[in-house]
């Protein structure tokens, strides 16, 4: 801090300086983020779209859901928190539900969205939205066909009490798959590939029963918007 | 919610993702002040301080926006508290002890620009940390700042010694040094996961 | 007001690319340098973004250089850069939800990269708003420069590819270190180097005044 001999500022140069700035800088910033809103909303509508489109193929339109006390209401706005995604066919029949996990990956968080289908009760596709795992290893399970190809009919039956899962889901060495409840993991990205066959153990053991039970409040809807 | 116990969060924040051979984050005082193991030491000491003060500052400040709805704020908010935070701490070294804070010099205000304490405001609010977990983070990420500034200075000390060509002499030989610290920590990898 | 030798404008922009560039010469702002180098196209944009919030926060500094007394000035150039990297990160948003997610958080990292205090405190707040604007220009297109540089290597030795197209046979099997953090730290080491080698020849050729035996 330097004392050179100059006339001390007045204490309200300082704050006119400061709270000048401050204010002008706070209008500046709300203004471009009122102003670019729209559009990152938009882009983020549409790249989730694009996701629950590809984790539940057959579906046409989609709904968002969120939990209210036991069960799920439809929600129109950016909903905070626990989402569930309801995809329907043409004729407005629920095909299933799309939900976002995440677990702990090799190098950071991993966040996918996975597609349930109810018919069939199995995982309907997986897609990963954010994950840090290590280039060229890791990050197969990004866009390995092979290993994307496990989601796309994973057993998630429930067990005779419909309160957990019948089998859980476990990642074994690649080719080794003898289950529809087995993961084929990757060579290489083993890591990676436990990573998300407990990911997913987790959340639809957790949400697979509930799921179920409330599966009412996903069909009843007077009209669905494609 | 995030449910991560607190042990893989410190092991996490200390060595598997160590905020300075894995971020890349404060590496101006990495490079600059690991020449010597005492200073170094004590810069990881008083950057460990300031990531303490200033984590839990960050999660009443997001807490907060969050209440306003304003998070657009938020970057400025967590800048503003930062550079409080390090006057403070300058102020309180140089009163305590002012031979530390000559020997600091010019790096402890720097601290302000160091980007693994806003770094470290901005990792533990989008990984939607609670409070005694966003602590657990900054003790993690001070410890493993200071461990990697502390094991460039050991390896400095020795280089200062040893016959270097001149072409590589100075700041890149440490970049390389730092790479193969870099690929050490990498062995860390998977730990506690 | 400046006490420096009046330096044509040109130069003024000239200097940042080369002769004071920001990361070979000076090394400041290393750790965006680094983190988001692993692609060309990512060091591209944050050099862009970076560029954006240098030039725009001299610019204010410098209008406001007789307004801000100097005791708050850190303060106020803090508050300055904040807001335009604020601007910045929704702008990014805005246009590419990818890019900002590659980017991550260092883009509001920009707000501590010394270079731009560096550049506000050292420059933009002694000159008028014209040069400080092309300070800014010159040093932020060569810090985009060094991060491109950085940024191709990594990419070409690490993932096969430039700007996402293969540019290696097949059979290459990439050096993924590259793209890790270690590697980022031995590109720049080496880039040093030869920024080095190549200053430590230019130095001898002007020390030697008679022609070399």
């Amino acid at each position: 801090m330097d004392v050179r001999a100059q006339p001390q500022p007045s204490a309200f140069a300082m704050y006119r300086a400061l709270v000048g700035i401050g204010v002008v800088c706070g209008l500046l910033i709300v203004a471009v983020y009122e102003g670019t809103k729209p559009m990152i909303d938009a882009n983020k509508a549409q790249a989730l779209e694009r996701a629950i489109f590809r984790v539940l193929p057959k579906a046409k339109a989609s709904r968002t859901f969120v939990p209210s006390g036991d069960g799920f209401v439809s929600t129109k706005g950016p909903a905070q928190g626990e989402r569930i995604y309801a995809g329907y066919d043409e004729s407005g029949a629920l095909i299933g539900l799309a939900l976002e996990a995440a677990g702990m990956g090799y190098a950071d968080t991993i966040h996918v969205l996975y597609g349930y289908d109810f018919e069939a009760q199995t995982i309907a596709g997986l897609v990963v939205l954010q994950s840090k795992e290590t280039p060229g290893l890791g990050d197969k399970i990004e866009k390995d066909p092979a290993f994307l190809k496990n989601f796309e009919a994973l057993n998630v039956q429930l067990d005779g009490q419909e309160q957990g899962l019948a089998h859980e889901i476990v990642a074994v060495k690649s080719g080794a798959k003898t289950k529809d409840y087995e993961v084929d993991g990757i060579t290489g990205a083993t890591i990676s590939s436990k990573a998300i066959a407990a990911l997913l153990q987790a959340s639809a053991s957790r949400w697979v029963p509930r799921l179920r039970a409330r599966r009412l409040d996903f069909e009843a809807q007077a009209e669905v918007q494609p | 919610m995030n449910d991560e116990p607190l042990w893989s969060i410190f092991l996490n924040a200390s060595l598997v993702n160590n905020f300075v051979l894995a971020y890349f984050l404060g590496i101006c005082p990495f490079l600059g002040v690991s020449g010597k193991i005492s200073t170094a030491s004590r810069m990881g000491a008083a950057v460990t301080f300031v990531m303490l003060v200033s984590s839990a500052c960050a999660y009443g400040i997001h807490a907060f926006l969050v209440m306003i709805d304003a998070p657009y704020l938020q970057l400025i908010s967590f800048i503003v508290v930062i550079a409080s935070t390090v006057q403070l701490v300058e102020m309180f070294i140089k009163k305590v002890s002012p031979a530390l804070f000559r020997a600091l010099g010019i790096f402890l205000p720097l601290i302000t620009t160091n980007c693994a304490i806003l770094g470290l405001a901005l990792f533990q609010t989008n990984k939607g940390y609670d409070l005694v977990q966003s602590l657990t983070y900054a003790v993690g990420a001070g410890l493993g700042f200071t461990l990697a500034l502390v094991l460039m200075a050991g390896v400095r000390e020795k280089l200062d010694l040893a016959d270097v060509p001149d072409v590589v002499r100075g700041t890149a030989v440490t970049l390389m040094v730092a790479g193969i610290l870099s690929v050490g920590f990498m062995g860390f990898a998977g730990l506690g996961g | 007001m400046s006490s420096e030798v009046m330096t044509s404008p040109t130069d003024e922009f000239l200097k940042g690319l080369w002769r004071e560039n920001p990361v070979f010469v000076q090394v400041l702002g290393m750790c965006p340098v680094l983190a988001v180098t692993n692609s060309a196209i990512n060091a591209l944009a944050m050099g862009l973004a970076s560029t954006f919030v240098l030039v725009m926060a001299n610019a204010a500094v410098s209008t406001l250089r007789n307004f801000i007394p100097k005791q708050v000035r850190i303060a106020s150039y803090i508050l300055i850069i904040a807001t335009f990297v604020t601007i910045v990160e929704y702008v990014i948003q805005a246009m590419s939800l990818e890019l900002h997610k590659a980017l991550g958080a260092f883009i509001s990292l920009i707000v501590v990269n010394c270079l731009i205090l560096g550049r506000a405190e050292a420059f933009a707040s002694k000159n008028t708003v014209p040069r400080a604007v092309l300070d800014g220009l010159g040093m932020g297109l060569g810090f985009t420069l060094a991060l491109f540089c950085l940024g191709s290597v990594r990419e070409i030795l690490g993932s096969g590819a430039l700007f996402g197209f293969s540019i290696f046979p097949e059979g290459y099997q990439p050096w993924v270190i590259m793209i890790l953090p270690s590697g980022g730290f031995f590109t720049l080491g080496a880039w040093l180097l030869i920024f080095n080698a190549f200053a430590k020849r230019r130095a001898a050729r002007l020390a030697r005044q008679e022609p070399a035996l």
